[in-house]
């Protein structure tokens, strides 16, 4: 197994990590740091690849995704106080009357 | 076996023990900080592959900024509610059946393909003053968009921000009307 194999490995093993965690806790805030979890593993297989065709392109990508990573975190962390402020908690299942 | 493969295990380990450890701690700080130490492993990972700097964004953008932020959330929203008390939803044994399934799937396809080795790459491609050369010669058009994703961001954040503050003084109006 090369170095690269490991990582990719890595990066799915993070992925699928994030997915479950998503799926099973009961916090909206740890739920969004999963979210973020499932995003590092993904940019992580992105950098192996980026690593393998040495292609400048790909970093140039990395940044873009961690722009677009800044900017979810900075809308979602609002909704969230503003559900909290309504709801008065964390608990997902407590707002599963909200229809759009 | 080589010595930056060793490292390259170590933090490896260090970044699924931290996304492990998110699973079982139960308050969100201690998982917060649990994902920074993900990060950081992380960030070690590209600086190994010569990756420099997407390894200092990495730090500076989700350390520096995004987790920042999350903690201030935390700091704010110190709920001590069902979702404090019990940490996992229902779908516990669903969600774990489904880990065992998607990692066994994903690292069976990693085994059974060939072992993906790297061309040799000139050693500075990755370095900051090459990739911001060729960032602003050949990619300035994504960093001008890139710029104004945070602008709208920031819009939208405030517009989260007005229309709460707008439902406070509605509610205030009508607990006053109420009242008269």
């Amino acid at each position: 197994m090369s170095d690269a194999n490991l990582l990719l490995a890595v990066s799915a093993m993070l992925f699928t990590l994030g997915l479950v965690g998503v799926v099973v806790r009961r916090n909206l805030l740890v739920m969004l740091m999963f979210l973020e979890l499932m995003l590092n593993g993904v940019l992580l297989s992105l950098a192996v690849f980026t690593f393998l065709l040495g292609a400048e392109a790909g970093a140039v990508l990395m940044f873009l995704v961690f722009v677009v990573a800044a900017a979810e975190i900075a809308i979602a962390v609002p909704i969230v106080l503003l559900l909290v402020r309504a709801g008065r908690t964390l608990d997902p299942g407590s707002y599963a009357g909200l229809k759009g | 076996m080589t010595i930056e493969t060793v490292f390259l295990s170590i933090f490896s380990l260090g970044a699924l023990a931290g996304a492990v450890a998110m699973f079982f701690l139960r308050h969100p700080m201690r998982v917060a900080l649990a994902l920074i130490g993900t990060m950081i492993s992380l960030a070690a990972i590209y600086a190994q592959l010569g990756l420099h700097v997407i390894a200092v964004f990495q730090v500076l953008i989700y350390v520096g900024a995004v987790m920042v932020f999350m903690i201030y959330a935390i700091m704010l929203l110190d709920v001590r509610d069902r979702s404090f008390t019990e940490r996992f939803s229902p779908m516990l044994v669903a969600g774990l059946a489904g880990l065992l399934l998607l990692v066994g799937v994903l690292i069976d396809g990693l085994l059974r393909g060939e072992p993906l080795v790297a061309p040799v790459v000139r050693e500075d491609v990755f370095s900051v003053g090459t990739f911001a050369i060729a960032f602003m010669d050949e990619f300035w058009v994504y960093f001008a968009l890139a710029a104004v994703l945070l602008l709208v961001a920031e819009i939208a954040a405030s517009a989260v921000i007005d229309i709460r503050r707008r439902g406070e003084d509605l509610a205030a109006a009508r607990r006053e009307k109420r009242d008269e």
